[in-house]
């Protein structure tokens, strides 16, 4: 860092950002981040939306108390289950693979909770419809359910990608081998070793934030042709 | 129809990662386990257990206390701080003008921004001697202090970068509480005469009670949580200043090795935000505005 500080650097230069590719496997951490987010969203957005399907048209026995069980889990802060899920994984083997992060995303209450809620004000009307057209179950969630929910789905899927590609915590204990990391236990690493180094640091920060940045960008994008594409007419 | 195959997902996921670590918590939390050694359901209860003497130990150490005083201090100074920068903020925001649409992304971009990535980036502005910060106090003559290496300014400056990291989402729920307000009660005001202050204190701010609501809910449960922020900038010094229960529960787990006492820790962490939410519930009547 220029002393006193150069509030407009004289000579601008990309040498900090070369740095951080050349230290740490970089690239390699934005690829981690990037399928560990996805498979993350994808996993969330389907089983969320198959349990929010069964609560809101399906009828079965005890259907309310075992929803409610489902969200009383969201007063549970996650540091409670961090302990027993870490003996677990670290039993099964699983330290440094990308299942043990990604697969907690398999239930999620509060998407749950908000599918649950679209998924209530879809009139049985269209369901039915379609059952007599020849649909079986599977068909009228596919085909029928999910696409009403598109609005809803847009959303969470922008929350839960930047949730995932933010999460600190549970990847810090998971993933401790440099080729596994995700960008935010990498940078934190770069904190631990270049900690005077603030140009190969802000470097490496700005880079974690551009895909981020973009996916809200283009994710608002669609979320508006969701919008349109979820408008049926009733 | 049949709803079991489009539960399965969910309910597995019920079982693995919530319900049974939720037992073995608390079976882990009656114990002096490492963490390491070797765990059989027979040795476990013979070898390990000590009942209730983690969380007793806990309540009795003067390092519990410390953390609940830092957490408190958060608390005080994040709290009415973060409330009044976020209506300000949603307020200028809900007002049609030019140019509104930029400012409403760039306060969002701090909470796209990772935690980890924010901090780095305050620690660098909030450096002591050539940090930004100070560097424009000098230019005012003004010396600044030690920030994040200085006992008593460490808990204040991580509320300045947690203002600065929450305000644009707890702005964002205001502005659709805001948006939603009936308009028509803002022009019958007007026509009685009222001023854009007395609209703003008498129909904005009781109508948004409900948002402000949630937002204390959801702000008091993140500030037991504080814990990238901590880690990146402080590591809980100088001297425990910055000490929080999740950073104390992740040491005393994986750096000490004192898996039975970090659940215990974790246990009472949940039993705080439980109560704390519970009084928040019971004190809602009192000042929630529920009639728009």
């Amino acid at each position: 860092m220029a002393i006193p500080i150069e509030w407009i650097p004289k000579e601008p230069t990309f040498a900090a950002y070369i740095k951080v590719f050349s230290r740490f496997p970089f690239l390699k951490t934005i690829g981690n981040s990037l399928y560990i987010s996805i498979a993350y969203t994808l996993i969330t957005l389907i089983s969320a939306s198959m349990a929010a399907f069964a609560f809101a048209k399906i009828k079965f026995p005890k259907a309310e108390l075992l929803l409610k069980c489902f969200l009383a889990t969201m007063m549970i802060p996650t540091q409670v289950t961090m302990i027993p899920l870490f003996v677990v994984m670290n039993r099964l083997g699983w330290i440094n693979s990308f299942g043990s992060v990604i697969l907690p995303s398999i239930f999620r209450p509060f998407a749950m909770f908000l599918l649950v809620q679209q998924m209530r004000t879809i009139p049985d009307d269209f369901l039915n419809a379609a059952r007599i057209d020849g649909a079986n179950t599977f068909q009228v969630y596919r085909h029928v359910a999910l696409p009403l929910c598109v609005p809803t789905l847009a959303t969470l899927s922008i929350t839960t990608f930047m949730e995932s590609w933010n999460d600190y915590l549970w990847p810090l204990l998971m993933l401790t081998d440099k080729t596994k990391m995700t960008l935010p236990i990498a940078l934190s690493t770069l904190n631990g070793q270049y900690a005077t180094e603030y140009n190969v640091l802000m470097a490496g920060s700005l880079i974690s934030m551009i895909p981020i940045i973009l996916v809200y960008i283009f994710a608002q994008r669609s979320f508006k042709s969701g919008m349109i594409a979820g408008g049926i007419k009733g | 129809m049949v709803a079991s195959p489009f539960l399965l997902p969910s309910l597995i996921g019920f079982a693995v990662f919530s319900f049974l670590p939720l037992l073995i918590s608390i079976l882990i939390s009656l114990t002096d386990w490492n963490g390491l050694d070797e765990l059989t359901a027979k040795g476990f209860l013979h070898d390990h257990f000590i009942g209730l003497d983690n969380y007793k130990s806990i309540l009795q150490s003067d390092e519990f206390w410390k953390v609940l005083k830092n957490t408190g201090l958060y608390i005080v100074l994040y709290l009415p701080l973060m409330l009044a920068v976020s209506i300000a903020i949603a307020h200028l925001l809900s007002r049609p003008r030019k140019g509104v649409g930029v400012f409403r992304v760039i306060y969002y971009i701090p909470v796209l921004t990772s935690w980890v990535a924010a901090s780095l980036i305050w620690k660098s502005v909030l450096s002591p001697k050539y940090g930004a910060i100070n560097s424009v106090l000098e230019i005012f003559g003004i010396q600044g202090p030690g920030w994040l290496l200085d006992e008593r300014w460490a808990m204040p400056a991580i509320v300045l970068v947690s203002v600065w990291k929450d305000m644009g989402f707890f702005g964002l729920i205001l502005l659709s509480g805001m948006v939603g307000i009936n308009k028509s009660y803002y022009e019958a005001a007007e026509i009685d005469g009222a001023g854009g202050w007395t609209k703003f204190w008498r129909i904005t701010l009781p109508l948004l009670t409900p948002a402000i609501f949630y937002v204390l809910i959801v702000s008091l449960i993140n500030s037991f949580q504080l814990f990238p922020q901590i880690m990146i900038m402080t590591d809980g010094g100088p001297n425990g200043a910055t000490q929080v229960m999740v950073e104390r529960i992740y040491k005393y787990g994986f750096r000490y090795y004192k898996m039975g006492y970090a659940s215990a820790l974790s246990w009472i962490l949940f039993f705080i935000i439980m109560v704390c939410t519970m009084i928040q519930m019971r004190g809602q009547k009192k000042w929630v505005n529920f009639d728009t």
